[in-house]
């Protein structure tokens, strides 16, 4: 299949869809037209351009008011979410609080850089406001008493967390069917999965019923559902982004992490969760550069403007088992960077492949201890009983889902004395070689590419009832947080599935700390990424999506 | 209920209300207090190992011990003063209402993470640096995994292969009166940990155990309040040694101000794992564990009860009656009875704690550290050993840090060690006794018992009135110069003026003055004192007596 591209002839590249996808895509009804509603043209049709500043500029120039905005989202979150089931809880008091920044914007006060932009937020980050369940039976109606320090933050730059959305229990899946509560459609194709577990985020975005999201990645939970929706997850370095508030699944591996439609909308969003929390003692002192002004517009780039910059193809991430039409999208996206002036060259990372027999003894481990909390004493559900082992037996018996169950089980086996050095102990010990040898790799190259997800999504039921085909899955993205690397997924092609076919991401990986590359090179790659659009046919023949 | 009153706390932490934190159905909270008395009957029945009388037992004992040996090794559990608890900002007051002093992180609330109070490190660098232990430079926490109601999070983060501190020991003193000597006993580790919150228990005190439904409320308030453990080496063979153990722990920390060290309320805690074999025999045996020391005292006395009651098992050939099990001291019955049996090793599948760095020290910082310490109650002992004031004395100046620094500052101001420590021995401890004060409470201070013991040694006043005048210091306070002017207390001297004195009270007593001169000898004492009340006690009696006898035996 690679053989037959041609090499891309201008800066611009087409992307890799099925033909009659591209053409139905490009008969797309152009917005623009819509000149009374600026804001709608980035949302549907423009060139993946920030939701972000675009809200700001037309919130500013009053050409559209806070309240309009949410409105228009909300409505069209009232439409898709009977398809989508993306979130666990929708805010009440959205249009309330654009009503309250449209006063402040009408009294000129100073608004916040993120004013008016609607945010979803996974369901395992502590809002104070509104019910934190990690999906889990455990926690059901359960309401912490503080947001998490990302929340705080977003809320403090103006932004109104529009709900809650769902995903696999605590984290702990690839589909969002680990939810105790409901199935997440993909907006692409209703029967198959968002991907997950931040699964719920991931559709929101994908469907525009929120502008950006919050995610968690602790083996790929951001990038993978990012892939199988066609949107932009953005998987911090980390330490980058304090985990106070974020239900722990495996404390050494968990980052919040961030979804848009664009590059530049996950780069601001990040931005503004970022830096050091007293809160969080793995939070990193590191200055946090400014993420936020660094995308230029596709008009100022020069014609390589990528020129120098070294990228690795993961030789691994190619192998037997991924699906053809997701390498030959990679192949493709790593043509373009050429086209942009990078030299790609394949790597290999000989320890590639432990990472996912590491990873799941070390994420199991950590969350067998991390889960031990939810015993049904304090708060959460309990059955009650007259004795306290029973008590806590039956609290977490029918508290906890059969893949939590599954992950404590196998981790308090990890744990257990006369097993810790063959498991616990060896898989940390991979896990160091691992982050040497990505080290090694990105001491070489500037960043590393890769398929975020070894298939585009795949249908609801598929994989339930197999999980080590569904632990398989992660094999492209739990590497990455084994090494605590910062890592993009942005969508690069499609193959065929669905009405409209099915998105595919391509994974960027950075140096620790070095999410600015990554943002400048995502944000190039998709401004120059021609005649793709990933909008999702679910909303994409809105013809007045306010 | 209690469900409510949890929720309400969440958003509105203050408003939060004691007592209720185990989410419970009323019913179990009645049937639960109400059980709490089976549960000790049911000990009490149990238990009996020993099947003889206490007369016999006291016989064979006596015979048998003498052919055993114990070996005693000691957790100790030093709950550390520091301002806020080890891993969130909360305070802890001991004694404050239930669940007061609580927030999500030490309540284990979900996405609640641990910060590590920095003071916590330097109270364990210090107690590892008091103890002659070796520091790491590199330590971590780990996880301690197990499930209680008081363990909120269901982990106890604590320090398991990498201790802050190990290979220490500790000097101390065996007081006269147990036979004294100086002994040196191995310090195996210390290392850092939280505590647990409380089982509120039933009225009659009795423990809640986890297989009984004999608990209702947890309180919260104690749980994540820094702790260091310190486990000794096997070194101890008597209930002395190991309360003296003990006691120099306490004074060890006192001194170092890192805990208040007080064992009623439980900010110092004694587990004793005691075994007993037969003299020459290498292998030790089978270890038990006692808990519930209140005081030194039941430290020593339970070791010995435990001692009698391994001894007499072995002497009777029934050592494997010895178990390895938790044991409750009983202070009421003064034995131990069983608690629980362990069943093989408990797994408690330690890992490190993701949520905190490593625990990394500098060279320059322990250095800082070292030199910032204060003198420690061995080398007190020792200064005062080469002063020459006797052991007893030593024992009891040491033994309080503020006694101490009272004596230390005093015999600074000048005064002589002996007299010194002779004053706050006696009346000065007599007092604080009575008054049950502090040395910091009484109003006396170093520079006035200085100045008193000076104003007798150069004679401005007796000894006798240096009595009143302390007296007076001690309760009112005030200077010893300014009582002495005030209440004109000045020794009278001058031959001439008591001379006068004496011939007055002679000249008032004929008929004695007769009997003395008759030979009645024994009435000097009765002159004396008639002068000296003349006086109004400020006679130098040397003077006094000198003139007086001179007098009476002058015209016979
Ligand atoms: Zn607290």
């Amino acid at each position: 299949m690679l053989s037959t591209l041609q090499p891309p002839r201008s800066l611009s590249h087409l992307c890799n869809k099925p033909t009659t996808l591209f053409l139905r895509h490009t008969s797309l009804k152009p917005l623009s037209s819509l000149s009374s509603q600026p804001v709608t043209d980035s949302t549907l049709t423009g060139q993946s351009q920030s939701q972000i500043l675009s809200t700001r500029d037309s919130l500013l120039s009053r050409q559209i008011t806070a309240a309009q905005l949410a409105e228009s989202f909300l409505t069209r979150l009232r439409r898709t979410e009977p398809h989508l089931r993306s979130f666990l809880h929708v805010s009440d008091t959205v249009l309330a609080q654009a009503r309250e920044l449209d006063e402040k914007i009408q009294r000129n006060e100073e608004v916040g850089p993120l004013a008016g932009v609607l945010v979803a937020v996974k369901d395992n980050i502590c809002t104070a406001e509104m019910p934190s369940t990690a999906g889990s039976r455990v926690l059901e109606d359960y309401t912490p008493p503080y947001d998490a320090t990302a929340v705080r933050k977003i809320k403090e730059l103006g932004g109104i967390v529009v709900g809650k959305t769902n995903l696999d229990e605590f984290g702990m899946g690839g589909t969002t069917e680990g939810s105790a509560f409901q199935v997440t459609a993909n907006p692409w194709d209703m029967t198959r999965v968002p991907g997950g577990s931040s699964g719920g985020s991931a559709a929101a975005v994908s469907a525009r019923q929120s502008m950006v999201s919050l995610g968690s990645d602790t083996g790929g939970s951001v990038r993978q559902p990012a892939s199988f929706c066609g949107v932009v997850g953005l998987k911090p370095t980390y330490g980058r982004v304090s985990r106070f508030g974020l239900m722990a699944y495996a404390s050494s591996l968990d980052v919040i992490g961030c979804f848009g439609t664009s590059v530049a909308d996950a780069g601001i969003l990040l931005h503004a969760i970022s830096g050091h929390d007293r809160l969080d003692a793995t939070s990193s002192k590191r200055e946090v550069p400014d993420l936020a002004s660094q995308f230029v517009s596709i008009s100022l780039l020069e014609s390589k403007p990528l020129k120098g910059l070294k990228v690795g193809l993961i030789h691994e991430t190619l192998d037997d088992g991924v699906d053809i039409g997701v390498t030959s999208a990679i192949r493709t996206a790593a043509l373009h960077l050429e086209e942009l002036g990078c030299s790609v060259t394949e790597v290999s990372l000989p320890s590639f492949s432990l990472g996912l027999p590491a990873y799941y003894v070390i994420a199991s481990s950590e969350s067998s201890s991390n889960l031990s909390r939810y015993d049904g004493l304090r708060y959460g559900n309990q059955v009650a009983s007259d004795e306290l082992n029973s008590q806590y037996m039956d609290s977490r018996a029918k508290g906890f889902g059969s893949e939590v169950k599954r992950r404590i089980l196998t981790g308090t086996y990890a744990l257990s004395a006369g097993y810790y050095d063959a498991y616990y102990k060896r898989a940390q010990q991979v896990r160091t070689i691992i982050r040497k040898s990505f080290k090694a790799a990105l001491d070489e190259h500037d960043i590393l590419i890769s398929p975020a997800a070894p298939s585009a999504a795949y249908r609801i039921g598929e994989k339930k009832n197999d999980p080590l085909a569904m632990y398989a899955g992660d094999i492209m993205t739990v590497n990455v947080n084994l090494a605590g690397l910062p890592a993009l997924v942005l969508p690069c092609g499609f193959v065929e599935g669905g009405s409209a076919g099915l998105p595919v991401g391509l994974q960027m990986i950075g140096a620790a700390f070095d999410e600015e590359k990554l943002l400048r090179v995502g944000h190039i790659f998709e401004q120059t990424l021609q005649n793709c659009r990933f909008v999702p046919p679910l909303i994409a023949d809105e013809d007045a999506p306010f | 209920m209690a469900s409510t009153i949890f929720r309400s706390f969440q958003t509105h932490p203050l408003l939060f209300h004691p007592t209720t934190l185990l989410r419970r159905k009323n019913v179990f909270l009645y049937c639960t207090l109400g059980s709490a008395q089976t549960q000790t009957a049911t000990q009490e029945k149990v238990k009996p190992q020993v099947k003889v009388s206490h007369l016999t037992q006291n016989k064979t004992l006596e015979n048998a011990s003498k052919d055993y040996e114990a070996v005693i090794g000691i957790e100790t559990h030093v709950q550390l003063s520091t301002l806020t608890k080890a891993f969130c900002s909360c305070p802890y007051n001991y004694g404050s209402q239930p669940n007061t002093s609580i927030c999500p992180i030490c309540m284990g609330l979900p996405g609640a993470l641990p910060i590590l109070n920095f003071k916590v490190i330097e109270s364990a660098v210090k107690v590892g640096l008091a103890l002659n232990c070796k520091l790491a430079l590199n330590s971590k926490f780990d996880r301690k995994q197990y499930f209680y109601a008081d363990l909120p999070k269901g982990y106890q983060i604590s320090q398991f292969d990498v201790p802050i501190a190990t290979g220490g020991y500790i000097d101390l003193d065996i007081p006269v009166e147990f036979g004294g000597g100086h002994r040196k006993f191995g310090i195996t580790r210390v290392h850092m940990e939280e505590d647990a919150g409380k089982l509120i228990h039933s009225d009659d005190g009795s423990y809640a155990q986890e297989s009984k439904s004999n608990f209702g409320f947890v309180d919260l308030n104690r749980a994540g309040v820094p702790l260091l453990e310190i486990v000794s080496e096997p070194d101890m063979r008597n209930g002395i040694e190991a309360a003296e153990y003990a006691a120099e722990i306490q004074r060890v920390v006192r001194y170092l101000g890192v805990s208040n060290g007080n064992m009623q309320e439980g900010s110092l805690r004694c587990d004793v794992n005691v075994s007993v074999r037969p003299i020459g025999q290498l292998q030790f045996g089978t270890k038990v564990e006692i808990k519930n020391l209140n005081s030194f005292s039941a430290v020593s006395r339970a070791i010995d009860y435990e001692i009698s009651r391994q001894v007499l098992l072995h002497s009777q050939g029934q050592d494997k009656e010895i178990v390895q099990e938790t044991r409750l001291w009983e202070e009421g019955a003064q034995k131990t009875v069983t608690m629980r049996k362990k069943e093989g090793l408990s797994d408690y599948r330690y890992f490190p704690e993701p949520d905190l760095p490593g625990v990394f020290l500098t060279q320059d910082y322990v250095h800082g550290i070292h030199k910032s310490l204060p003198e420690l109650p061995e080398m007190k002992r020792r200064r005062y050993e080469k002063m020459g004031l006797s052991m007893q004395d030593i024992l009891f100046l040491a033994n309080d840090i503020n006694v101490a620094e009272f004596f230390d500052t005093t015999i600074t101001k000048g005064a002589d060690a002996k007299l010194a420590a002779n004053w706050i021995m006696s009346d000065i401890a007599a007092y604080m006794k009575n008054e049950e004060l502090t040395i910091n409470e009484v109003k006396l201070s170093p520079q006035e018992l200085a100045e008193l013991i000076a104003s007798i040694k150069n004679g401005t006043i007796s000894g006798k009135i240096g009595k009143q005048i302390l007296f007076e210091l001690l309760a009112k306070g005030g200077t010893v110069k300014g009582l002495i002017e005030e209440k004109d207390l000045v020794q009278i001297v001058d031959p001439v003026e008591i001379e006068k004195m004496v011939e007055k009270v002679l000249s008032e007593n004929p008929k004695q003055l007769d009997q003395y001169r008759g030979g009645k000898t024994k009435l000097q004492g009765f002159f004396a004192g008639q002068i000296m009340k003349l006086s109004k006690g400020k006679a130098n009696p040397g003077l006094l007596n000198k003139i007086l006898l001179e007098k009476l035996n002058a015209k016979s």
